[in-house]
């Protein structure tokens, strides 16, 4: 058991948005840490920081619109002992305030937690301003930092209480709106660097991350439903350091790999996944599914899920279409090694 | 209280001891930072010889005061600084910039004691003091925060930013000095982009501003101890330099921004800051 001690969710998953647990979470280790500091550049409602800053206001910095200062003060807070946890939209972390974050906070390895919303394309009516589809891209090439994107309102819990307990930084991307949950509660063994197989199958695997571990799930339901097959699932919660034995061990036993993330195919779940793959030398064939080499359309984040195939139907018609793909045989297969 | 005839004249000595010592490791380096290194002597000498409130024993020590040296490239001038503090043997000095050594241009926290924030690239710095001085207030501590600013940095809009943080949040404790030398890489500051009238930007900026000639012991401690008296206000000392300061072929010329020393050169050198500390 971390520092954090026990645990017992008092959220409502049905109702509250992932930002909203974490505020609440947030606020409870408020409680018992009193190096808890919490920053945010005049985003504290829409993070949901704010809770925490309603609860302790010693202890909470709105510091304007200024976001590369904010990243250096969490800088100077965390060098006097503290451990800020910040919060701003990935798009401003990520990208206004990403030397900061790489060299105030990483390259000082210093204990302090970025907790992004409004990540990917989940502000999809805000336009390309407020998206990011390149923050795990960004972050994930920073030395020190962990790069964690939740799937769901348990696994931000999980997430936010897990980053407390793990030395250095983190960045914890989580999205804006409600977003069902796809984990049954926050008992399934969540930790820091080791995927969740969500299902299991011999076919092909998913890996996603974020709210697609949900749409992926559906899509591997409906592909065993119609066609009977056998399609494994893993939230890949850790984007680094990624679980690469789940990676191996599903290029060797399904050899059909599809990533999916709220995320630009370039940089993120799919180039990681993709770099595992490629080292390994193991005969696997990879789709990437995400937002294409493109800044994204405007819309209702639902219906750019669509657009963008990350939904279940993209996923189920991407994986239709792998499973029709030919593999080498597992006798071959086995020869090699 | 002002700096009695003996602490100026220890503090001159400790003043051209740093700057023979900044020549040589520039020596050692194959290159450095010299007119900035120059320029910000005898800032760095009057903290460390007459204000801080530090133990080199202990570089850690919670209640230490803190220093951001955010012109970080001014590293080549304080790592000797730091050594003959006690910090760290000065031999070490000796490794400056080579491959594996704890010392590159721009000091890493991580590698050398002393150093209370790793910097280099410019308008960092601030922002991290006034986390520092947040810090000192939310523990109930008495640690004074410095941060020694460029002129130059001062066109980052990352160092406004923290400006008007630390007037904001009433950073008191804060206290920021700016070695206005006048140039930047490419040439002076008001030719490149124009900081003046910069005392007050920093007066509208909520912060209490004194200019002082930044090579003259007295003005700058005068300043300090005002600094020190501010409770709620952060103060900004525009300390007026020459960049290059004491060596008489570097003074003033933007090219010695960053520049190498063979053996000739580094002993002319030598020569003028010994002559310069003599009529000083």
């Amino acid at each position: 058991m971390g520092s954090t001690g026990l645990t017992y969710h008092v959220y409502d998953v049905n109702h509250m948005t992932p930002a909203e647990i974490y505020g609440q979470v947030l606020t409870g280790l408020g409680e018992r840490r009193e190096d808890i500091v919490a920053l945010t550049a005049d985003l504290a409602r829409s993070t949901k920081i704010g809770k925490f800053g309603e609860r302790f206001p010693e202890r909470f910095f709105n510091v304007g619109i200024a976001e590369q200062n904010m990243f250096g003060i969490a800088a100077g807070l965390a060098l006097a002992g503290f451990t800020p946890f910040v919060s701003t939209f990935a798009v401003f972390a990520a990208l206004r305030a990403a030397e900061q974050v790489r060299t105030d906070i990483c390259y000082q390895n210093l204990n302090c937690k970025i907790i992004a919303t409004h990540s990917g394309i989940s502000f999809g009516q805000a336009g390309s301003t407020h998206h990011c589809t390149e923050d795990l891209a960004v972050m994930r090439s920073f030395p020190n930092l962990t790069v964690l994107a939740p799937a769901d309102g348990y696994e931000t819990a999980n997430a936010v209480r897990a980053c407390l307990d793990r030395p250095g930084p983190v960045y914890i991307r989580i999205g804006r709106g409600f977003e069902q949950t796809v984990h049954p509660g926050e008992d399934y063994g969540f930790e820091i660097g080791r995927a969740v197989t969500m299902r299991d199958g011999a076919d092909l695997t998913v890996i996603a991350c974020g709210p697609c571990v949900l749409h992926a799930v559906e899509a591997a339901k409906a592909l065993a439903d119609g066609q009977g097959a056998g399609v494994r699932v893993l939230d890949m919660h850790t984007i680094k350091p990624l679980d690469r034995e789940a990676v191996l061990a599903a290029a060797a036993e399904t050899r059909r790999i599809i990533t999916v993330e709220n995320h630009s195919i370039i940089g993120g779940l799919g180039s990681a996944v993709a770099e595992v793959l490629a080292e390994s030398g193991l005969p696997c064939r990879l789709v990437r599914l995400g937002v294409p080499d493109v800044f994204a359309i405007v819309g209702y984040t639902d219906d750019l899920y669509h657009l963008y195939k990350i939904d279940a139907a993209g996923i189920e018609g991407a994986a239709a279409q792998l499973l029709g793909v030919e593999v080498q045989a597992e006798a071959d297969w086995e020869d090699e090694l | 209280m002002g700096l009695t005839d003996s602490e100026v004249a220890a503090l001159k000595r400790k003043a051209r001891q740093l700057r023979r010592k900044t020549i040589e490791t520039v020596v050692w380096a194959g290159g450095g930072h010299l007119g900035g290194a120059l320029s910000q002597v005898e800032i760095m000498v009057l903290l460390y010889y007459h204000f801080l409130n530090i133990d080199p024993e202990r570089p850690d020590w919670a209640d230490r005061d803190r220093v951001v040296l955010s012109k970080g490239h001014g590293g080549i001038g304080y790592a000797p600084l730091l050594a003959d503090r006690g910090y760290f043997p000065e031999k070490l000095l000796e490794e400056f910039n080579h491959t594996g050594s704890p010392f590159g241009m721009h000091l890493d926290r991580l590698k050398v004691p002393g150093v209370d924030a790793s910097t280099g690239s410019l308008g960092h710095g601030l922002p991290m003091a006034v986390g520092m001085a947040l810090g000192a207030r939310l523990k109930g501590a008495t640690w004074r925060t410095y941060c020694i600013l460029g002129d130059g940095e001062c066109n980052e809009g990352s160092v406004w930013e923290a400006a008007m943080a630390a007037a904001h949040f009433r950073m008191g404790t804060l206290t920021t000095i700016i070695d206005r030398n006048g140039l930047c890489i490419d040439g002076t500051t008001e030719a490149i982009m124009a900081l003046e009238p910069l005392a007050d930007k920093w007066r509208a900026f909520g912060w209490e501003v004194a200019t002082v000639d930044g090579h003259d012991f007295r003005e700058l401690a005068g300043a300090i101890e005002a600094a020190r008296r501010s409770t709620e206000r952060p103060a900004a000392i525009i300390a007026r330099t020459i960049k290059g300061k004491g060596v008489d072929f570097m003074e003033d010329e933007a090219a010695w921004h960053y520049g190498g020393l063979d053996s000739e050169r580094a002993a002319l050198a030598l020569k003028s800051i010994d002559r310069h500390s003599d009529t000083a």
